[in-house]
Formats: structure tokens, C-alpha cells, sequence
């Protein structure tokens, strides 16, 4: 039986766990099926060649077996996922009174109109699987800068630069999440930097899952031509759910000679969401990614961001840090990729673990012969709060010249009880000694972030150290 | 008489792995608005008594009483204490990145009253004792400690001191290891402390030369975790003069009974 709903019923008022009924106007059939990717094609107006790109996906969704290592993803059940659930808004809203007012109501809790009052650049905000609301301000347009949802971008004068790059750094291929993300992708951000301009304010796009089951399956995709600069801050946060939630997301990265795009990202899925998106950049000659990620939320993630250096010179640096807690195995990293003289790579991480939570460091470092001239340096740091939790750290390393300069180090500890007897000798409470030391700890990526995500990332810390323990 | 602002009475102490004693009885008291230094040589007890009053977990109170205000001090948490008035400044104090020593000391401060401090007050607050010390206002905004050479910390110590502004402040060593200005600037900063007539200090040193500018009113000598002797600030001349050794023979004779072989 398919499931009917009708018009918007009584709206609660009372969430406890932040969130509101579920109030989708049209849902597909659990499990996928090619009539389902078909459905969503039409539903989503895709050109014919998107149409039976889904499609070629989807067979190859079928035939890609699941990742066999990394930690375990038994609790998906591809056919308990409603994969596309549409708000009830119909078309993108012009301005932030159009928006429905549940939507809205949950937005102002996640803080975006005051983040734009604070000069940030625009808002593309995802509910559920497509855009509901989205502004870009004059002075972006202005420079020439193309900053919009990449459906309608599909469809306008830009369709033809999309149908380019869509899925090419990220191949279907790649693995089953990233096939399953090619079949039935549905909203993100499209961003054009064109050559030489420089956008001072950060874009930011806030992503959010609500509906019980649904997946969420956005892809975004920046191209930063020549010379030209950009930071793009992605932020997540989904409320709580028994019923386990997926998300295959899609990041595709172009930075062109010269350019640079830093990529901020502060996630903080719910913890019964499964974690599975795919981020990768292509630098040029000369130009730079700057990777700078938070994790804490999920029950699983696999999260390893992926640079490749083409062209001389061209740098990566990418900055994280990953809070596991109860319940959560998260599996981040990054990988990059030297495939050009004197190009050099950068990687700092910090993970900490808590509870019981299981926190991997993974990473793979690959210099190849052309590489000639390259430098490389990966560090990570490990903090384990108490003897329940586990930390591991799984560098590989894949060096084909003789001449390239190859730091490693990591390092594992605990919070030492000098330390927090020094703070509470102040007058801090072993809680809030023990949240101070841990936000030094993730001052890596703290510091690089704007000050109300630095904000924003150091009250996760202080909730994730007060929870309940064990 | 009314009653001292601290009082120790008769404490034994031990760290966690060795049966031998730290303090094995020792007595003293504070009064309010009084400055009183503990000397004694090295490994006498000097820094685990502080550690004791302060409440440092790593040492066993295995008898004995230290009350504060009248009260039992050793049924409170290290952050109790301090939010009851006692400072300790640390010999080796921690460095922690991702906090300013300013932001540091305001949140310790809003801990300690429960109240909201509002940030442009505080900056001229601690830009007046930055100004006092004739330390340069950038020090206030470095990260906790971090990177900050020995004397620098022993200053960002005293600093803290004066703005937390602790009824009794327990100065361990503070001045070892200074240069001549940095001994000179801890120095200002005590002073500074003393012009508060209810401030009370607890000075641990090796060296009369930072006493030399104070005003002391009690010494206390500190052998072998007993106190062996007390008095004026005569005793620091004293022992300038002639050293540990006659007060270390009365102690090691008074402690050696009862100490179990190896």
C-alpha cells in the first residue's frame, strides 16, 4: 500500500527532540527500484542525459558490492530507506517570510538568519531533499559569482558547465554510496567563482534530515576559476530518530590555477545517522584546498576527504577534528593525491574519543613519479577520555619518487590530572576543566573557523563532555 | 582572639605509592591580612603542603585537620576551595591552548561569583594591573601559558593572583629560576597583593632575596615534613646566615623514629 498524505495537519508546538511531524507531501515507495529513480527523475523535471545518468547508476548501485572493511554498516537496510522525501514547499522561496513556518522555526533554532545578519554571504538551506530557501546577496552577484541550487542550475544557462563536472572527480564507480548518490541525488549548492574575483564572506549552506528513514543525498558542486578565491562552509545537524538514517552526500571540488577554496565543515549528524558522503577537490597549478572538518555526530561515518594535486605547485592542507562518543564509530581521514612536481600537502588532525566511542584516524598518502619536488606532512593526535574508549590510527603511504619530503607523526594521551587540577584550582569544575582542555585540543580546527562556528563547535564539545557517561 | 584564616593541625600526608610520610605532623596557622613564609630545604614538604591546602589529588591526607574560615577544607573539591578564597600559584603551571590568559581568568572569575563579568570593564581591570607590573598588554591575550618561557608563567601567576583577588594566596617557589627583572616584577606583584590589609599570603621559598622588599610578619621552617621552628622575619637572616643544617639535625633526629626501612 502506498502511503497517502494529505494537507498539513495540526503543527506541534512542543518538540522535544527538536524536530516536527513529519509533513512531506510526497514520498516514494521504501527500496529502489528503477521505477523509483525514474519517478524521481520526472519528479525533479532532469534533462534527459541526468535522467539516464541516474539510471546507469543504479545498475551500478546493483552490482557494487558493500565496502569490506571500516566499520560496520549492518544496521542499513537499503530497503527501510525512503530515499527521497520532499518538503512541502514547492518552489524556492524568494525570501524568508515565504517559508513555511515549521520549516522556518526550525531554521531559526539552527541560527541561520542571525549568521546571515552577520554578513555572511547567502543561505542555501536543504530541508529534507531540496532547497527551501536561498539568498545570495548583490555584492556576490555582483563579482559574477553564480551561487544557487543545483536543480535549477541543471536547467538554466549553466547546465552545460554542470553537465561537465557532475560525477566526473566523483566517478559512480567509485563505490556503492557513491553510485547510490548518482542515482538518486537530489538537491546541494552549485557555486561559481569565476577567474580573478575574490569573495570576502563566506557562503555558507546549512543541511538537515527530518523525516523518519529518508536519506539525504545532496551534491554540491564548486568550480574556482583562475586567481579567484572562496570559503564555503557546509554545516549538518539533524534531529534524533530510531530508524536508522543514511547520508551520501556528494562533494565535488574544482580549484583552478592560482585559485583558492577552503571547505569548512562542522557536522553534527544524530546518532543513529549513517554517514557515508564522498568529498573530493582537483587543484591546478598553483592553487590550494584548505579542508577544514569537524565531526561529531553520527553513529558511523566514513568521511575522508580527497585532494588531487594536478598541477605544479598546487597545495592541500586539510585540518580536522572528530569527536566520538556513545555509540559512535567514526572513521575519518583524508586522502591526497601528488600527481605533479612541487606540489605539497598538509594534514593535521586531532580525534578524541569518549564512552565507549571508537574514533579511527585513516588516511592515504600517494606521491607518484611525476611528483618530483613534492612535500608531504601528516599529523595526528589522539585523545582517549577514559578506558572504555578506543582511538586508532591508520596511515598509508604510497611513495613512488625518491625525491619528495615525507613527515609522519602521531601521538595518543590522555588528559593528565595535573592539568585539571591546575584549572579547578582556579575555580573551574572538573567538567568544565575537562571541556576547556579538550577545546584546546580541537583548537586546530577551532581556529580556523569563522568565530560563531569556533563558537558553535566548542558548545558541542562542552555537551558532548557533559553526557552521560558509559 | 579571633580565629586564624587558616589552620593546620598536626597533618600527615603520603603520595599514593610509597608507605614513607611527606608530612608527618605538621602544624600552622594564618591569620587574615597576615604574610607568613615557609622555608625549609629541598624535599622538606614545602610543595606538598601546598598541594595539600590547595587539595591536589595525587597526595593522601592520612590524618590530621585544615580548616579555612572555620571550616573543614578537606571535605571540599579542589574548585570549592578556590571558590572559597584559596589560590595557589603553581610551580609548574600548565599550558592550555585555545584560551587567552585574559578569557582564562574572566571565566575563572564568573566560576567563582556565579556572575556575568562584562568584557570591556575587565580589559581595563587587567590592563591597570598589566600597567602595575610593567608587563605589556599583547601577555593578557596569549593562550593560557602556552609557549610562555618560566618566568613568564610565574608572572601570568602573579597576575592571576591579583585578579582573582584570593583571600589567602599560597606562592610556591614563585620566584625560583627568575631573572633579576622577573624576580623584581613577581616582587611588585606581591606588593600590590599586600596593599589589600585582609589579603593573606602563604610564601614558599628558597631564597630571602624576594622577602627582602616584604613585609613578613611569621616564618615558618619546614624539616622533614614537621614544622621545627617559627618566629619573625629574624629567622630569614638567620638562616641567610647559617643555613638548614642545625634546624635539619633537630629534624632528622625528631623524624627518623618510626621511619620504616627500605
Amino acid at each position: 500500500m502506498s502511503e497517502e498524505k494529505t494537507i498539513i495537519e495540526d503543527i506541534s508546538r512542543e518538540f522535544y527532540d527538536f524536530r516536527f511531524e513529519e509533513n512531506a507531501a510526497y514520498k516514494v515507495d521504501s527500496g529502489l527500484t528503477e521505477e523509483i529513480v525514474r519517478q524521481i527523475s520526472e519528479e525533479k523535471n532532469d534533462p534527459a542525459w541526468m535522467r539516464d545518468f541516474r539510471l546507469r547508476c543504479l545498475g551500478i548501485f546493483h552490482r557494487t558490492a558493500m565496502p569490506d572493511w571500516g566499520p560496520s554498516i549492518e544496521g542499513l537496510n537499503m530497503d527501510n530507506i525512503v530515499t527521497y522525501v520532499r518538503p512541502n514547499t514547492r518552489r524556492m522561496q524568494q525570501s524568508w517570510d515565504d517559508v513555511p513556518s515549521d520549516i522556518k522555526d526550525t531554521f531559526e533554532r539552527l541560527g541561520i538568519p542571525q549568521s546571515e545578519r552577520e554578513s555572511l554571504a547567502g543561505v542555501g538551506a536543504q530541508y529534507d531533499s531540496e532547497l527551501v530557501y536561498h539568498n545570495v546577496r548583490e555584492e556576490v552577484s555582483r563579482q559574477g559569482v553564480i551561487y544557487t541550487d543545483i536543480e535549477s542550475a541543471l536547467r538554466g544557462p549553466y547546465g552545460d558547465m554542470i553537465k561537465d563536472h557532475f560525477m566526473k572527480l566523483v566517478p559512480p564507480t567509485d563505490h556503492k554510496f557513491a553510485a547510490l548518490h548518482g542515482a538518486v541525488w537530489s538537491g546541494g549548492s552549485f557555486v561559481y567563482v569565476p577567474k580573478g574575483a575574490s569573495v570576502e564572506i563566506p557562503l555558507q549552506s546549512y543541511f538537515r534530515l527530518n523525516a523518519p528513514g529518508a536519506g539525504q543525498f545532496e551534491h554540491t558542486l564548486i568550480i574556482v576559476e583562475e586567481g579567484a578565491y572562496l570559503h564555503f562552509i557546509e554545516g549538518c545537524s539533524a534531529p534524533k530518530y530510531n530508524v536508522a538514517n543514511l547520508h551520501a552526500g556528494c562533494v565535488e571540488l574544482f580549484v583552478g590555477k592560482n585559485a583558492t577554496l577552503r571547505y569548512s565543515t562542522i557536522e553534527n549528524w544524530s546518532k543513529n545517522m549513517y554517514n557515508l558522503n564522498t568529498k573530493r577537490a582537483r587543484v591546478e597549478e598553483g592553487g590550494k584546498i584548505e579542508w577544514v572538518s569537524g565531526s561529531f555526530g553520527s553513529h558511523v561515518s566514513y568521511l575522508y576527504p580527497m585532494s588531487i594535486l594536478c598541477g605544479a605547485g598546487a597545495r592541500s592542507e586539510f585540518t580536522g577534528v572528530t569527536f566520538a562518543g556513545n555509540g559512535q564509530n567514526l572513521d575519518t581521514g583524508c586522502k591526497v593525491v601528488h600527481q605533479a612536481p612541487d606540489t605539497s600537502s598538509y594534514v593535521n588532525t586531532r580525534s578524541i574519543s569518549k564512552s565507549g566511542g571508537i574514533s579511527t584516524f585513516r588516511s592515504a598518502l600517494v606521491i607518484d613519479q611525476k611528483a618530483a619536488g613534492s612535500k608531504a606532512s601528516v599529523s595526528c593526535q589522539s585523545l582517549m577520555l577514559d578506558d572504555i574508549s578506543r582511538s586508532d590510527t591508520i596511515p598509508a603511504m604510497d611513495i613512488r619518487t625518491a625525491k619528495a619530503d615525507v613527515g609522519h607523526e602521531a601521538k595518543i594521551g590522555r588528559i593528565s590530572d595535573d592539568a585539571v587540577f591546575y584549572l579547578m584550582s582556579r575555580g573551574l569544575s572538573e567538567d568544565d576543566a575537562r571541556a576547556l582542555i579538550v577545546s584546546g585540543f580541537a583548537e586546530n580546527v577551532s581556529k580556523e573557523l569563522p568565530l560563531e562556528y569556533a563558537v558553535e563547535m566548542n558548545n558541542l564539545i562542552r555537551i558532548e563532555m557533559k553526557g552521560a557517561i558509559g | 582572639m579571633s580565629e586564624p584564616l587558616l589552620s593546620i593541625q598536626n597533618l600527615f600526608v603520603s603520595v599514593e605509592d610509597s608507605a614513607e610520610g611527606i608530612l608527618n605532623g605538621a602544624s600552622l596557622s594564618i591569620g587574615k591580612g597576615e604574610t607568613h613564609v615557609l622555608m625549609g630545604p629541598n624535599g622538606a614538604g614545602k610543595s606538598t603542603l601546598a598541594g595539600a591546602i590547595m587539595g591536589n589529588p595525587a597526595y593522601q591526607i592520612t590524618g590530621g585537620t585544615i580548616t579555612f574560615e572555620g571550616e573543614n577544607l578537606l571535605e571540599k573539591s579542589v574548585s570549592e576551595r578556590a571558590r572559597s578564597g584559596l589560590f595557589l600559584s603553581f610551580q609548574n603551571p600548565i599550558e592550555v591552548p585555545g584560551i587567552s590568559l585574559s578569557n582564562f581568568i574572566r571565566t575563572a572569575l564568573e566560576m567563582r561569583t556565579g556572575k556575568k563579568i562584562r568584557a570591556w570593564a575587565f580589559k581595563k581591570e587587567v590592563k591597570q594591573v598589566l600597567d602595575a607590573l610593567q608587563m605589556d598588554e599583547e601577555y593578557a591575550e596569549r593562550d593560557l601559558n602556552v609557549g610562555f618561557s618560566g618566568g613568564e608563567k610565574k608572572k601570568a601567576e602573579i597576575l592571576q593572583m591579583l585578579l582573582l583577588k584570593p583571600s589567602l594566596a599560597i606562592l610556591d617557589e614563585t620566584d625560583s629560576g627568575l631573572d633579576v627583572d622577573a624576580v623584581r616584577t613577581v616582587s611588585k606583584g606581591i606588593q600590590e597583593f599586600q596593599k589589600d590589609k585582609d589579603a593573606s599570603l602563604l610564601i614558599i621559598t628558597h631564597n630571602a632575596a624576594i622577602l627582602s622588599a616584604l613585609q613578613v610578619d611569621q616564618v615558618h621552617i619546614l624539616v622533614d615534613g614537621r614544622i621545627v621552628a617559627e618566629g619573625g622575619p629574624e629567622l630569614i637572616e638567620e638562616i641567610e646566615k647559617e643555613g638548614f643544617s642545625h634546624f635539619e639535625e633537630a629534624g632528622v633526629s625528631a623524624s627518623e623514629e618510626g621511619k620504616p626501612n627500605e
